[in-house]
C-alpha cells in the first residue's frame, strides 16, 4: 500500500523585509529544507520541534494551504497545493488554536454545516454523528452556541467537525494545548480508538510530552528546518534521555545541594534546579534532612528539554568529546 | 466505528460552491438573528444612510435644477443604476474586503482546509441581513427614476435594464475582491481599497460630467466604474456623451464586467498561489 504521506525534499523558504519604507532590506528565510519522509496508512506520528523550528510550515504544506518552494509532496496520492479542495474532502484538520466551528451558532448546527461543505450524505452523517457524540460525550452542549464552551468542549467540537467526513488522515496541531488533564485523556483516548477501529493515520504536533507517550508510536523531530530525528519514542529517549526536574524553594540561600540521585543544575538565591536520575520520594527526602525546605515542584521534561538534548548530543558528539 | 463513503468528489467545483454559498449564508443570518434588536437597528441605520444620501440629491437639485446637463430624474436613474449594483455587491461581496483581517487571525487557513472554495467561504463570512437596509431604498428610488425619467422604452431597453443591473454587480464585486486580493501582500490595504470601493460609489451616484475629464476617463479606462451606472444611464436615456467618449462604449457595460471578473478571478488564484499565512 503506497504511503499516505510521502515528502521528498521538502522546503520552504520566505522573502523577509525588514528596515524603513525605501530602504529596504529583502532577505531569504528558509523555514523547512530538505524534509523527506514518508508515513504509511495506519500509523500515529508526532511532529515534534521548538517553536519557530519548522513544523507549523510543514503542516500548512501538507493541508495544501502554503506551496512548497522545492520538493516534492503527496499526501493522500494528491499535490497538496494544487490539488487543495480535493485533498480538503480527505482529510481533516484540527487547529488547537483556533476553530473552525460557527462562533454563534449550536454546536449541533455548525457540525450540521460541516455536511453541506463536505457533501456528506445525510444517513452517513447522522450515524457518525451518533457515534462521535457518544465517544467523545458532546451530548451534553450540542445545543450549546460554540461561544459558550469550555476549551475542551470546543476541541471535542472541533474534532468531530473533522472527522465527520471520516478522513483517512487526521492532521492535528496541538490538540491539547491548554486543556485541563482529564480533557487532555479523553482526547487522547478517543485518538487511540480512532487509529486501532478505523485505522485513521493520524500526524499531530505538540508541546506536551504525555500526548507523545501516550500517542505516537514513532516521533520526527524538526529542529531548523531539518529532519534532526525519525524513530520511536524509545530510540530518541535513549538518544536524549529527560530527567525530571525537581524546584527546590529552600528558606535561605545555600551552595548548591548535593544528594545523591540528583545533580543541582542551576542556583537563584534561594531556589535551586536539580535533574532528578532517583526516585523523586527519594531525593526529597534526602534534601529534607540536609535543608529547610519551604516549597518544591516537580517539572516533567518538556519536549524542548528532549530535542535540546537532542542537539547538545550531536554537537558535543561532533566535537569528538565523550560527554 | 463503521466506514462511511463521501460523496465522490465532481468535476463541477465552481458549481458547487454556488450551491453552498446561499447555505452559509442562511446559517450567517440565522447566527445573527440570534440578536434581533441589534439587527433591526443596524438595518434601520444602513437605510437611513441611504435616505440621507438620496434627501441631499433632492437638496441639490431643489438648489441647481439641471447637474452638467441632467435633471432630477435622470441623476436619480443614475443614483439608483450605480446604489443597487452596489449594495447588491455589498450585500454579496462585501465581507471579502475583510481578507486580512482573516489573514491575521488565522481564519483564513480554516477556510482553505475545507474542500469549498475560500472566496464563497469569505464572502459568506459574517453575512448579514442587515445590508438589505441599504438595497432597500436604492431599489426604490431606482424603479422611480425607470419610471419618470425621459425613456424611450423599446425592447431592448425593457430587456436590458436587468443585463445592466448584472454588469454593475459584477463590476462592483469584482473590483471589491481585486481590493481583497492586494491584502495578499499588504495585510493592512483595507483603506486603500475602500477608497476605490466605497469612494467609486459615492462618485457613481451622480452624472459623471460633473467631474474633470481626467476622473472620467480614470473611471472609464482605468478603474472601469463609469460602467457601473454613467454608460448604461447615456445608454438608456439615449443621450450623446457630454465629455465626448465613444459612442460605443454604452454598450461595453458587460463586456467590461466580464473581463474585469476574469482579471480579479486571475488574482485571486494568483494571491492564493503566493499565499505565506501567518507565523504560527
Amino acid at each position: 500500500m503506497s504511503p499516505i504521506i510521502e515528502a521528498q525534499d521538502l522546503g520552504r523558504e520566505f522573502t523577509v523585509s525588514s528596515g524603513r519604507p525605501l530602504r529596504r532590506v529583502r532577505r531569504t528565510v528558509t523555514a523547512v529544507r530538505d524534509v523527506t519522509f514518508s508515513v504509511a496508512s495506519g500509523e500515529i506520528v508526532g511532529y515534534l520541534g521548538p517553536n519557530g523550528a519548522g513544523k507549523s510550515t510543514t503542516m500548512k504544506m501538507l493541508t495544501g494551504i502554503l506551496r512548497p518552494s522545492r520538493g516534492r509532496l503527496r499526501v493522500t496520492g494528491l499535490e497538496p497545493s494544487r490539488q487543495r479542495t480535493r485533498l480538503a474532502g480527505r482529510i481533516g484538520v484540527v487547529f488547537g488554536q483556533r476553530t473552525t466551528l460557527w462562533w454563534d451558532l449550536p454546536l449541533r448546527d455548525s457540525l450540521a454545516l460541516t455536511r453541506h461543505l463536505y457533501r456528506v450524505p445525510a444517513a452517513d452523517h447522522a450515524r457518525r454523528l451518533a457515534e462521535l457524540t457518544e465517544l467523545l460525550e458532546l451530548g451534553p452542549f450540542l445545543a450549546t452556541p460554540v461561544r459558550q464552551l469550555s476549551l475542551g468542549q470546543r476541541m471535542r467540537g472541533d474534532l468531530t467537525a473533522a472527522l465527520l467526513h471520516a478522513p483517512r488522515l487526521l492532521v492535528l496541531d496541538e490538540p491539547t494545548i491548554g486543556l485541563d488533564v482529564v480533557s487532555k485523556s479523553t482526547i487522547r483516548e478517543f485518538l487511540l480508538r480512532l487509529n486501532s477501529e478505523q485505522g485513521t493515520t493520524i500526524l499531530l504536533t505538540t508541546h506536551d510530552l504525555g500526548d507523545v507517550e501516550r500517542l505516537c508510536r514513532r516521533v520526527m523531530v524538526i529542529d531548523h528546518g531539518r529532519l534532526a530525528f525519525d524513530g520511536d519514542l524509545s530510540a530518541l529517549r535513549a538518544t536524549a534521555p529527560s530527567p525530571r526536574t525537581l524546584i527546590v524553594d529552600l528558606t535561605a540561600p545555600a551552595p548548591p545541594i548535593e544528594v545523591a540521585g540528583a545533580t543541582a543544575t542551576r542556583v537563584e538565591g534561594p531556589r535551586q534546579w536539580l535533574e532528578l536520575s532517583a526516585n523523586p520520594a527519594e531525593v526529597i527526602a534526602a534534601v529534607s534532612a540536609t535543608h529547610r525546605i519551604a516549597d518544591l515542584m516537580l517539572r516533567e521534561p518538556e519536549i524542548e528539554d528532549v530535542v535540546a538534548r537532542l542537539y547538545r548530543r550531536e554537537r558535543t558528539a561532533s566535537l569528538g568529546k565523550d560527554g | 466505528m463503521a466506514e462511511i463513503h463521501t460523496a465522490p468528489s465532481r468535476s463541477l467545483r465552481g458549481f458547487s460552491a454556488l450551491l453552498v454559498y446561499p447555505r452559509l449564508v442562511w446559517v450567517w443570518t440565522r447566527a445573527m438573528a440570534q440578536y434581533p434588536a441589534s439587527l433591526l437597528t443596524l438595518s434601520l441605520a444602513q437605510a437611513l444612510i441611504s435616505l440621507s444620501e438620496l434627501a441631499a440629491l433632492f437638496f441639490v437639485f431643489s438648489h441647481a435644477g439641471r447637474l452638467a446637463g441632467f435633471g432630477l430624474h435622470e441623476t436619480l436613474l443614475i443614483y439608483g443604476l450605480s446604489g443597487v449594483a452596489f449594495s447588491l455587491a455589498d450585500l454579496f461581496m462585501g465581507a471579502v474586503e475583510r481578507l486580512g483581517e482573516h489573514i491575521r487571525l488565522g481564519s483564513f487557513d480554516t477556510m482553505l482546509v475545507r474542500p469549498v472554495s475560500p472566496l464563497a467561504q469569505l464572502a459568506a463570512d459574517g453575512f448579514s441581513p442587515r445590508r438589505l437596509g441599504k438595497l432597500v431604498p436604492n431599489l426604490a428610488a431606482l424603479v422611480w427614476a425607470l419610471g419618470e425619467a425621459d425613456i424611450d422604452w423599446t425592447a431592448e431597453r425593457v430587456l436590458l435594464v436587468p443585463v445592466l443591473l448584472c454588469s454593475g454587480f459584477v463590476i462592483c464585486a469584482s473590483v471589491w475582491t481585486i481590493g481583497a486580493c492586494i491584502q495578499f501582500v499588504v495585510a493592512d490595504a483595507r483603506e486603500l481599497a475602500n477608497s476605490v470601493t466605497y469612494g467609486g460609489q459615492a462618485m457613481t451616484q451622480y452624472p459623471l460630467a460633473i467631474y474633470g475629464a481626467d476622473i472620467v476617463r480614470t473611471a472609464t479606462y482605468i478603474v472601469p466604474l463609469a460602467f457601473v451606472s454613467w454608460q448604461p444611464a447615456l445608454y438608456l436615456l439615449d443621450r450623446p456623451d457630454p465629455l465626448g467618449l465613444p459612442e460605443g462604449l454604452r454598450h461595453a457595460s458587460p463586456c467590461v464586467a466580464v473581463a474585469l471578473a476574469l482579471v480579479a478571478a486571475l488574482l485571486w488564484r494568483s494571491g492564493l498561489r503566493h499565499y505565506r499565512s501567518t507565523g504560527s
